[in-house]
């Protein structure tokens, strides 16, 4: 993971940004960084390397060691071994140069709720080194970005947890941070926030040009942001890249299809083929091995290996289903899911991670969130 | 941590300003709190009813003795005899605790509960700037408090009364504020201390009220009830057992830091407390004997025979803030 990722050209680079980092300018980088709580290894010799104007997405259940990560990246936390670099320094050193320039927002985020919003807000702006107008122009600009300006003026007690995240972005943004990290952003927010929230990180980044790292252990809320994953279970990274490398990587090199045949004329049981009956049509199909029979769908979970022959057997499905009297319902191929991914990931091997293969032009080809920034 | 960041980190902008946008947070904070004007209320009931009879004697026994010197700093010392209020200084003793308390047994776990505690520390500041900008917070408005209290009793004995003040008087009655801010700054230092170990701040309110009961109520008896088991065989072998047995207990007293504060406050209000302590040699006792009783002493005077008392006093408010300030220095920030 030594690459050097492209450089941002958006972004204006601060004075001393770059003074320790000499050989990358990842924003964020870490080498067999380590913490241990006594004999309770929490982090477990972490290498990671995030780049430039990339939403990262740390995935991992609780107590996998995400938050104490991301608090040894703010310096927050002493690492028991290994280093960290974050916008270039070291953050146990220098915690203040990194806080100045990190914009974070913590697990479960509160405002002291005998304030308003705004007031909150000019209490982060003043630690800052922000006063007087400036701040004020800077607190209603970051107010409205988030879609706070309008409830700005109230008590944050009586802000929901939707409306404390938004409240909880704007007081990270207000530093003009060059890295975001989220801490959770996601948890105990309704659907439709998160898809807000997660909209609102979107346009963020585009706007500002940003490096973000969110932790997540929804990872299905997440994975439409995220241009790459690692995955970290019991204090390890065990794979880092984006969500097709990894399922390629975790998955079983098949492509799954889901397959729901009916009988021609209706029997009495009701339209839905046999699943003997379709599985014995089915049955001798190169590259198609059935796996499952999805009783609620009275459909047929199937793995096509290798996965480049999907084509070939969809034919075959269709002909073989013509000629044991069956109708086709449906045919498609199941896109590999995150939460499949990690499943098979934990499951299986706990392995030095390897590194990541995706170069930055695969990622502005995935994701159209890159091309604007490139 | 912190000291070393110090050391590499020079010349960033607004370093030390840190401490002090907490401090004028928390200030606001507390000044526009309920529990401000409650406090506030309560130190300026207390401090009304003695003044009522301090008024009230003063004024008779003025009518009679014409040079009644140190009448201004009466107005402090004054306990009427006849019901069981205490005196505004022995006042303040008792209520300071209550007040240093109140003001700070939230001040850090409050933070780690409401979620901002993170959010804070993430931000360009020190740890350390966080506790001390709390800890000159409380100590800021309880010295507001008190000076509030203290200037309506003295307006009131210059304009009602018409007791004006020497200006030894007034240096004395300052000299007393300084003995309540750092009597105050004790609690306020326990306070704090309690708001870092304890996890919640009900539970640390009520520890936090609990010892400062046991301070105020049952400390003068459990000191009193060790004095009198211990001393007798602690003196067994002294040539005078009775002034032995004084001493000792008075000792053991002072273990208590109300006993300190009530002796210091004392002394330094009034300049005809020539002694904090019973003589205990037999050239002590010679000497008091000579000593023409009631005669006032100068100011520096009554300092010097506080001044091992301010020193415990203070010494145990460094105590207290220094734990509090390691432990909060080496907490985790999660819960």
């Amino acid at each position: 993971m030594t690459q050097t990722a492209p450089a941002r050209p958006s972004r204006r680079r601060r004075s001393g940004a770059s003074s320790e980092s000499g050989i990358s300018n990842a924003p964020i980088r870490t080498r067999a960084l380590t913490k241990r709580y006594g004999d309770f290894v929490a982090v477990d010799r972490l290498d990671l390397e995030i780049r430039p104007g990339e939403i990262f997405g740390l995935l991992g259940q609780n107590g996998a060691g995400k938050t104490t990560t991301i608090l040894m990246l703010l310096g927050l936390t002493e690492p028991s071994g290994g280093t960290a670099r974050v916008v270039g320094l070291d953050p146990a050193r220098r915690p203040l140069e990194v806080k100045r320039r990190v914009g974070y927002l913590p697990d479960a985020v509160g405002f002291y709720d005998n304030l308003t919003g705004r007031e909150n807000l000019r209490y982060t702006a003043r630690l800052n080194g922000l006063g007087g107008s400036e701040a004020e122009e800077k607190i209603e600009a970051v107010l409205v970005q988030v879609g706070m300006a309008d409830r700005a003026d109230t008590r944050t007690e009586t802000y929901s947890r939707g409306m404390l995240q938004r409240l909880g972005i704007a007081d990270a943004l207000l530093k003009d941070p060059d890295v975001m990290i989220l801490d959770e952003p996601t948890t105990a927010i309704d659907p439709i926030g998160v898809v807000e929230i997660l909209a609102l990180l979107r346009d963020l980044v585009r706007e500002r040009g940003m490096t973000v790292l969110l932790s997540s252990h929804l990872l299905s809320q997440v994975q439409s942001v995220c241009d790459r994953v690692g995955i970290f279970a019991a204090g390890r990274l065990i794979g880092v890249g984006t969500v097709g490398e990894l399922a390629e990587r975790f998955g079983d090199g098949a492509a799954h299809l889901e397959i729901e045949l009916a009988p021609a004329r209706a029997t009495g049981s009701g339209g839905v083929g046999v699943p003997a009956d379709v599985a014995a049509a089915l049955h001798g199909i190169e590259h198609l091995e059935l796996e499952r029979f999805d009783a609620v769908h009275g459909a047929w979970h199937a793995a096509v290996r290798p996965a480049s022959a999907s084509e070939d057997v969809r034919e075959a499905i269709v002909t073989a289903a013509g000629l044991h009297g069956l109708r086709l319902i449906s045919l498609r191929e199941l896109e590999p899911s995150l939460d499949d991914i990690y499943r098979t990931a934990v499951a299986g091997m706990i392995r030095e991670p390897e590194p990541a293969a995706a170069s930055a032009e695969e990622l502005a080809d995935e994701q159209d969130l890159t091309e604007v920034l490139e | 941590m912190t000291a070393a960041a110090r050391n590499v980190n020079p010349g960033l902008a607004g370093r030390s300003a840190g401490w002090r946008i907490v401090a004028v947070k928390e200030f606001a904070d507390h000044v526009t709190s309920a529990r401000f004007y409650v406090l506030l209320a309560v130190l300026g009931l207390a401090a009304v009813v003695p003044l009522y009879f301090a008024a009230d004697a003063i004024r008779s026994v003025a009518s009679q003795v014409a040079d009644t010197r140190f009448a201004f700093v009466e107005l402090f010392l004054y306990a009427p005899s006849s019901l069981p209020i205490p005196s505004v200084f022995a006042f303040v003793g008792i209520v300071a605790p209550l007040l240093g308390v109140a003001f700070a047994f939230d001040a850090i776990n409050a933070e780690r509960t409401d979620g901002t505690l993170p959010r804070l520390l993430s931000q360009p500041i020190y740890r350390d700037d966080v506790i001390n900008g709390k800890f000159a917070a409380g100590l800021a408005s309880i010295t507001l408090a008190l000076l509030a209290v203290v200037g309506v009793i003295a307006g009131f004995g210059i304009i009602r009364l018409g007791i004006v003040p020497s200006a030894e008087e007034v240096l004395r009655l300052l000299a007393w504020l300084v003995v309540a801010i750092v009597w105050v700054g004790l609690w306020l230092a326990f306070g704090l201390l309690l708001s870092v170990v304890i996890r919640r701040a009900a539970t640390a309110a009520l520890i936090g009220f609990g010892v400062w009961l046991f301070v105020a109520i049952f400390g003068q008896l459990a000191t009193g009830l060790i004095a009198g088991v211990l001393a007798p065989i602690f003196a067994a072998g002294a040539d005078q057992p009775a002034l032995a047995t004084q001493v000792f207990s008075d000792t053991i007293q002072r273990v208590l830091p109300l006993t300190l504060y009530l002796e210091s406050a004392r002394v330094i209000l009034n300049p005809t407390e020539t002694t904090v302590s019973v003589p205990s040699t037999i050239a002590q006792v010679a000497q008091w004997q000579q000593q023409v009783q009631g005669q006032p002493i100068a100011f520096d005077q009554s300092l010097l025979l506080i001044w091992p008392h301010l020193v415990a006093l203070v010494a145990l408010t460094a105590i207290c803030f220094a734990a509090a300030y390691v432990r909060f220095m080496r907490q985790e920030v999660r819960a």
